[in-house]
């Protein structure tokens, strides 16, 4: 038994030792997903990310992924492993990996990361997020339109300004064509569960909302809108094959082409910590196909999305006012991002309590 | 047909050495054809999985943090177990420990002493304790199934958990974001050699293992966990309250679950956050089982379960395989070992019955 580990252990060091070798020649860029990377949402979208990055920069560097790595300790090691393991370049996708990122990117200076939608950063650490608001700001537009009810659903994950945020483009994308329009929220408390986040459409469905978006991460959500036949918006990937019928459109993450750029730079020795958040314009996200609604609820859904990516229109101008009534933002004054990024209240026309 | 389990007259005790060695090669066997089925090289894999993650000392680091809230939660389970008492609820336990000794850091930032350390250790083991009294008093006293409490207990020590880290505890400098403030140096458990970041709360697994092994083998408590586990009315003559055992095991296993919680925290985390454990307390379970409810089988068994986590990142980065195979890995190797040892205390029967004669019989 034992001479029988020895030479297994001694073949597979051999071989493992060949191939360290051979990958040495193209620089090792690797990713940490929260969920699987077929979840068909949120973490398949940074996955596409990297396969459009392979498929451009392929000759030059390889890419290498860890996938449902829980937030906490054990992301610390899991990030560890790949900073170990000789990847140059680690993009960590999830929220929940800020400190562990902070940490590891502290004790390998030489390597570069990149967290998505954190808020922390160092010399060898950038941080990159997208303002998905501003499609759910064109997403409430078409809610407003479509509702029969003017009431929707809002399956949300966790209580952070991400989170709130996206509630409030909502709310505030509805009511600038209903002023009454009301959204009911279910906090699932979790990016990545089917049952709970079908369990929460089904609520929501039973309290009377006859359109439901998402910020979480399955499809499991647009499949029960389709079964009851309502409609509803997907959330980071097209997810038009989970509901043909019932997909209004869908917030698309594409983060390929800034994968691309950061890789470039990186490659040529130019990158450099920055904190990135872009919108529509600069293409890190975009909107799946307007379909299932009539014609002229598409051309205004595209209206607002030309008007947005030009800038002409800026999803959180006011009037608006706080959900207790009070001003946040006075006519023609639009919101600073400062704000946006630590958003803890809601605007006018949510039918939830914030929990905090 | 019907299958049956009959226990074997004796147990071979030769069998009962090797039975985990079968059920390693059994996995290996099967686990290689199934890497084979996969296209990948079977012998790298294994290699990864089990090889690997002990060649280098960081990840040894990394294996002593894995293992140490397994192995601590589990040795207080066992002894629940072996008398008789089902706390299922260690993740709870857990919790709670986490939040009593993260008061010190969190409520009472300003006070920074070489004393908070150990009062944080203490305020854990006091907060499992308290929290697995619940479930104690429940079934002492009004006779309540102690399963179904402390599982039902978990729910709500982690939101209570959810409550704190977003309401009065949340750091007023983390832009909203549900997490407490992070502990001063003075609150964090210190590495235990400097190679590493593996910090004291191994020690504690090992220490509580030891101690809880000798109050089992030499101590007339282990007589009597024992006695009262295999029958209460042989204890009762013997003079064993199983009213007592209930609180002393319970107690004993939620202070152990507490200080694993604040360990962790403490430790490896520094803050407190809305998940602080990926079920630490219900792996603890599989544990404490995997390890035979022997103290000190559970070092081992805490161990070589902290290796499979290990060892399936490992696998992913080397081989660029999905985490599910690995997954389907990891359920072999437990299938195995336990499969192995049931097959030892028992054998299986297969029994025959002559259709007709049971159908001329009528229903039974």
């Amino acid at each position: 038994m034992k001479k029988l580990l020895f030479a297994l252990a001694t073949t597979a060091a051999v071989i493992g030792f060949s191939a360290g070798a051979y990958a040495a020649d193209k620089a090792k860029v690797c990713f940490v997903y929260v969920g699987s990377k077929t979840d068909g949402g949120w973490t398949q979208a940074h996955d596409i990310g990297r396969l459009e990055l392979e498929k451009a920069l392929g000759d030059k560097i390889e890419t290498q992924f860890l996938e449902s790595v829980p937030e906490g300790p054990d992301a610390e090691r899991a990030i560890e492993r790949l900073a170990r393991s000789g990847c140059g370049l680690i993009y960590t996708t999830s929220f929940g990996f800020m400190d562990a990122t902070v940490k590891v990117a502290a004790k390998f200076p030489d390597v570069k990361f990149e967290h998505a939608t954190g808020y922390k950063t160092a010399p060898n650490l950038a941080t990159y997020n997208s303002r998905f608001y501003e499609g759910r700001y064109i997403q409430g537009q078409i809610a407003a339109k479509i509702s029969q009810k003017g009431v929707a659903g809002y399956i949300a994950s966790f209580p952070i300004p991400e989170v709130v945020m996206g509630i409030n483009a909502f709310v505030t994308g509805a009511r600038s064509i209903n002023p009454d329009f009301k959204i009911k929220v279910v906090w699932a408390n979790t990016w990545f569960d089917p049952g709970k986040e079908a369990d929460a459409a089904k609520a929501l469905i039973d309290q009377g909302v006859d359109v439901l978006t998402q910020h979480t991460d399955t499809t499991a959500p647009m499949q029960v809108a389709a079964e009851r036949g309502i409609k509803a918006f997907g959330q980071a990937s097209d997810m038009i094959k989970a509901g043909p019928e019932t997909q209004l459109t869908a917030i698309v993450d594409t983060w390929g082409a800034y994968y691309i750029k950061r890789t470039q730079l990186f490659l040529d020795g130019k990158w450099e910590t920055s904190s990135s958040w872009d919108g529509l314009k600069d293409g890190i996200l975009s909107m799946a196909p307007y379909t299932n609604m009539p014609d002229d609820v598409k051309a205004m859904a595209e209206e607002t999305q030309k008007k947005i990516e030009s800038g002409e229109l800026k999803p959180f101008t006011g009037p608006l006012k706080k959900q207790d009534g009070s001003e946040w933002l006075a006519a023609g004054a639009s919101s600073d991002d400062g704000t946006l990024l630590g958003m803890n209240f809601y605007v006018e026309g949510v039918d939830d309590k914030l929990p905090q | 047909m019907r299958i049956e389990l009959e226990r074997r007259a004796g147990v071979s005790k030769l069998f009962s050495i090797l039975s985990p060695f079968i059920a390693l090669g059994l996995t290996l066997i099967f686990g290689g054809i199934m890497f084979m089925m996969l296209g990948k090289d079977p012998i790298a894999a294994l290699y990864s999985f089990f090889i690997e993650p002990l060649t280098e000392v960081w990840s040894l680091h990394e294996l002593a943090i894995k293992a140490a809230p397994l192995i601590l939660i589990a040795v207080g389970l066992s002894v629940c177990y072996r008398s008789n008492n089902w706390n299922i609820g260690a993740e709870g336990q857990f919790i709670m420990g986490a939040i009593a000794g993260s008061i010190l850091p969190v409520v009472f930032y300003e006070w920074q002493s070489p004393l908070v350390l150990p009062l944080m250790m203490l305020l854990g083991m006091l907060g499992g304790a308290l929290f697995a009294g619940i479930p104690a008093f429940l079934k002492a006293h009004l006779n309540t199934n102690e399963i179904l409490t402390s599982l039902m207990l978990v729910y709500v020590a982690q939101l209570f958990l959810d409550w704190l880290v977003r309401g009065p505890w949340r750091n007023p400098g983390g832009m909203n974001f549900p997490e407490t403030r992070t502990f001063d140096a003075t609150a964090i458990l210190p590495e235990m050699i400097a190679s590493g970041r593996a910090h004291w709360g191994f020690g504690f697994a090992i220490i509580a293992a030891i101690l809880v092994w000798f109050m089992m083998r030499y101590t007339l408590k282990g007589f009597e966990i024992t006695v009262l586990g295999q029958s209460q009315r042989a204890g009762r003559f013997a003079g064993f309250s199983s009213r007592k055992m209930i609180w002393f095991s319970m107690l004993l296993s939620g202070a152990l679950a507490g200080l694993a919680g604040i360990a962790e925290v403490s430790g490896a985390i520094q803050q407190l956050r809305p998940v602080i454990s990926p079920g630490y307390g219900f792996t603890a379970i599989i544990v404490a089982f995997l390890g035979r409810l022997n103290p000190l089988g559970i070092v081992v068994a805490g161990l070589v379960l902290a290796l499979t986590y290990l060892g399936g990142e490992a696998v992913q980065v080397s081989l660029q395989i999905s985490d599910k195979p690995i997954r389907v890995f990891q359920g072999l190797l437990l299938f195995f070992v336990l499969s192995c040892d049931t097959l030892i205390h028992y054998k299986i029967r297969m029994m025959w019955y002559d259709l007709s004669e049971t159908a001329g019989k009528g229903t039974r």
